[in-house]
């Protein structure tokens, strides 16, 4: 491994306010003649790429969109459930765009741009504007306006939310105007389509490799720019809150073509998904952060206290995190209420036939419900029956949805005894590496959304992952893409007869036939799982220097068994979901190894990422401020062979401190 | 029951492509956890079948917490299995009994050709909402979020319209295959919210010309899409939909 220079993030100068307002006055324009003949191809139609997508599309550029779903609409960001921030301030409660920008460094541990995040809080208000236009159908109060509650991290409410399908909703909002222009054809959709390579033509990207997933065909396309909206790479796991399907391929063939990686090792561990039932577990289910402003967290006070937990006496239960930060209690941001409840179950003190978990009880909030309702209507001597039951309504039309997937999965009525729950990776912090203009170190690529790395520092706060999103593609890149696309009018026509799109559309196909022709013993799910095994246990939750360093051995060994030892069955020329997934665990293992090194090499411990070698005496992680305050930027040179790259984090606005949520 | 010991036997369609008849196979699994997922046991299958040198079934998934909707069999005759309200991802291996004999089939209409085993092509669905299921508002135009009052009844019920999850349920349980429940919900969504009302005929309109072109089959009010419904999405909105169709129609000839 290499050490070079620092890195420019190319942010614009001036004071922090007037960065993005000034830049947007300046930055170069394309006339509509001109945007016509420009072609860019946006990969993932989540809500950064269908977003995109959409308004590139209707300020006159030809977009070509892909995804590997069967319609756009089923991108992952559809499974976000809470909410998304915004500092509109509809509740009066002293919010501001800087107090967004400072909650979101602060979260992230001061591991993110200044530049990147004042812009996010800037347009938030905007990205609520306009869903609200395109019909999406968000909580409401009787007044008819828009309806507000907390998430993690913050002590204002500025989370905008529809129960708890927030991402759905918006991801259907962002879809339909992707589909209005499909109609109009001005986008061209390719569902069931998988990108496998980029095509750079003298150091610029030009276009993709992409396989047809119903007929197998390997297919050339060529644009002025590439969008990578790719989503995050947390099935590097195997077991995680992302759908089946999420992958790093993408974002991992346009490392390896150029693409710096940045913070890998950044990845999110969820506090409250539903624990893992058994072996057979294919993946895990999140119970929205949004229960958290209304459901409590304990554990019992004694060891191995095997009684259901509405059988457990409130003075013989600890809300540990009520104890231990009593300002956030338990609204303390994500990767603090997963330590701390992995703490307790190492401890000894957890709950459920793995002890792996704690409970999430919503007796108390039942309680100040019914009461509420009580009193709203003028009852006052209430049995404690119909309190019980009032309290239930309110709660059911709060988390209905959440209660209900909770008891089908488990086959427990949280309604009655409180939920279990623990920690399960959800969110990538860490993604391809891009500057101001959203751009990765290949000129003409670009990554937004959670594919990118840039807004979240070293944990993301609750809710804000869908407002990046939209923010990338609404508000963002229809801007920045000009000050690359001014200089690309004279280029015409990305010709895919080039010799590189030749030569990479050759490799892609030699390592299909690769796949196919090893004929091992071992299915790409098996290696999968080997695979999530060493990340959780070496560089999960805790992580020290011993374990990654074992870990990096195993995962080269793995991958070299991979390549001796895979079985993957069907053809090359057909619908064939094991040659699609065998592709996707090789890459996975590949960026395991980065994520380990980047882990190994980061010796502090910021936001998700904890070396147990760096804790306060009270176990908060201990940043290393002199040593680390940069962004890690990865450059791949040859297997196995890294080189970092430094951008150099300079903080302006915000005054470093030691994060504290007491 | 304890862990990992029922015995399922499984009839399911496997066709190689949309050019090919398709057939049942049968199968037998031993030591199915109740606690695993409908899908969860079709990974165990796939794993034992591979493990034999046999192709693995094909079948669509991905979020697994029944949002997508990209989950679709038809399993012992019903979309989504037997329980109300739930998706193949969210049905669990405690819905059977010990030695069940579960046949498992692809949705089953003309507009929804079978891709692979399991695994149908839904465009029709896309091309849909293409035809009108949007607000023609152009990024950065909006006006304040708060600046019109929606009254919450409204926002509620079109909330609940937009629950859709375009998963085809509705299609498959029909024995008309009509897919008049998805296009009138989102109808419904849009005409009950203020954003909609501008293109409020066109809409109806085009939406059930481009469903009709598809070749989806008409509604007689059997009302087994709104049951089978993983979302639990209301026959009332075909009801809002055919007055919203039969009122466009009236004053307008645009379709």
């Amino acid at each position: 491994m290499a050490t070079s220079s620092s890195l420019d993030a190319k942010i614009p100068q001036g004071p922090i306010e007037t960065k993005w307002s000034k830049y947007k006055s300046s930055v170069p324009l394309v006339n509509p003649a001109n945007k016509r003949n420009l072609e860019i191809i946006v990969v993932g139609t989540g809500l950064a790429g269908a977003s995109a997508a959409a308004t590139l599309a209707e300020m006159g550029y030809k977009v070509k969109a892909f995804c590997f779903q069967d319609s756009p609409r089923r991108a992952h960001s559809i499974a976000a459930q809470g909410g998304i921030n915004a500092a509109k301030n509809y509740q009066n409660d002293g919010d501001s765009v800087y107090r967004l920008f400072y909650d979101t460094i602060k979260g992230g541990d001061y591991r993110a741009r200044e530049g990147n995040v004042h812009r996010l809080a800037e347009v938030s208000g905007n990205i609520i504007d306009q869903c609200v236009a395109a019909g999406v159908p968000f909580a409401r109060e009787y007044g008819g306006l828009l309806s507000n509650r907390s998430f993690g991290g913050t002590q204002v409410q500025r989370t905008f939310y529809a129960a708890g399908q927030t991402g759905q909703q918006l991801l259907l909002g962002a879809y339909s105007g992707l589909q209005r222009q499909v109609g109009m054809g001005t986008v061209k959709m390719y569902n069931r389509h998988e990108m496998l390579d980029v095509v750079n033509i003298d150091g610029k990207c030009r276009g993709i490799i992409a396989r047809n997933l119903i007929t197998g065909e390997i297919e050339r396309h060529g644009g002025h720019a590439v969008l990578l909206c790719t989503g995050g790479y947390g099935n590097v796991f195997y077991l995680s809150t992302n759908a089946m399907g999420s992958n790093v391929t993408a974002a991992w063939k346009a490392h390896k073509k150029g693409a710096y990686f940045g913070n890998p090792c950044f990845t999110q561990i969820h506090p409250t998904c539903i624990p893992v039932s058994g072996e057979h577990q294919s993946k895990l289910t999140l119970m929205s952060e949004s229960l958290r402003n209304d459901g409590r967290i304990w554990v019992p006070k004694a060891k191995n206290d095997t009684r259901p937990g509405n059988e457990i006496p409130e003075e013989e239960r600890d809300y540990y995190l009520e104890r231990r930060y009593p300002a956030f209690g338990n609204l303390v941001p994500r990767d603090i209420a997963s330590r701390a409840a992995k703490e307790r179950c190492d401890a000894g003190y957890g709950v459920g036939s793995s002890k792996l978990a704690v409970f999430l009880d919503f007796a108390a909030a039942v309680e100040r419900y019914g009461r509420g309702e009580a009193n709203k209507n003028n009852i006052a001597n209430a049995s404690k029956e119909d309190i019980t039951a009032w309290g239930k309504a309110v709660v059911k039309e709060k988390y209905g949805n959440l209660f209900d997937m909770y008891k089908q999965i488990t086959g427990e009525d949280p309604y009655e005894v409180p939920m279990r729950i623990y920690p399960a990776v959800h969110y990538t912090m860490g993604g391809l590496w891009v500057d101001y203009n959203l751009m990765t170190t290949v000129p003409g690529l670009y990554a937004l959304g959670e594919a990118n790395f840039s807004d979240h520092g070293a944990n993301r706060l609750g809710a804000s992952a869908l407002m990046q999103g939209l923010a990338d593609g609404y508000f963002v890149i229809p801007y920045t893409i000009g000050a690359y696309l001014a200089k690309e009018i004279g280029t015409g026509k990305i010709p895919t007869d080039h010799p590189e799109f030749v030569k990479v559309e050759k490799e892609v196909k030699d390592r299909i036939d690769t796949l196919l022709s090893i004929q091992g013993k071992t299915s790409p799910e098996l290696f999968h799982r080997r695979l999530g095994k060493i990340m959780w246990d070496k560089c999960g939750m805790a992580r020290n220097e011993q374990g990654l360093k074992q870990a990096i051995m195993e995962i080269r060994e793995l991958r070299k068994e991979f390549w001796r030892d895979v079985k993957v069955m069907g053809s090359k020329d057909e619908f064939n979901p094991e040659l699609d997934k065998a592709g996707r665990v090789a890459d996975f293992i590949e960026l395991g190894e980065l994520m380990c090194i980047d882990a190994l090499t980061r010796e502090e411990s910021c936001g998700g990422h904890f070396r147990e070698e760096h804790q306060t005496e009270e176990g908060e992680a201990l940043r290393d401020d002199d040593n680390f305050m940069f962004v890690s930027a990865w450059e791949h040179k040859a297997q196995e062979e890294w080189e970092l790259h430094k951008e150099e984090l300079i903080y302006e606005n915000i005054k470093i401190a030691q994060r504290s949520y007491k | 029951m304890s862990a990992d010991n029922m015995h399922i036997k499984l009839k399911v369609w496997r066709q190689s492509n949309s050019n090919t008849k398709g057939d049942f196979e049968n199968y037998s699994l031993d030591h199915v956890s109740p606690d695993m997922s409908f899908l969860e046991m079709f990974d165990v299958l796939n794993e034992q079948l591979i493990e034999e040198g046999k192709e693995p079934v094909a079948f669509d998934h991905d979020c697994r917490e029944g949002i997508c909707g990209m989950c679709s069999m038809y399993i012992n005759g019903r979309a989504h299995g037997p329980l109300k309200g739930v998706t193949t991802c969210q049905l669990h291996m405690r819905s059977f009994n010990d030695g069940d004999t579960i046949v498992v089939e692809p949705w089953r209409a003309e507009a929804f050709p079978v891709i692979k085993d399991l695994v149908v092509d839904r465009d029709a669905f896309d091309r849909v909402i293409s035809a009108g299921g949007f607000v023609s508002v152009n990024t950065g135009n909006a006006q304040d979020a708060n600046s019109l009052p929606i009254p919450k009844i409204a926002a509620d019920e079109a909330f609940a319209a937009a629950a859709c999850i375009a998963c085809g349920a509705c299609v498959a349980a029909c024995k008309n295959a009509s897919a008049m429940l998805f296009v009138s919900a989102k109808i419904s969504q849009l005409a009950l919210l203020p954003q909609g009302q501008a293109e409020r005929t066109i809409r109806a309109e085009k939406m059930v010309a481009q469903m009709d072109a598809e070749g989806f089959g008409n509604c007689t009010n059997t009302g087994a899409c709104s049951a089978e419904c993983p979302k639990e999405i209301g026959q009332e909105n075909i009801a809002r939909m055919n007055r919203e169709y039969i009122g466009a129609k009236l004053s307008s000839s645009a379709v």
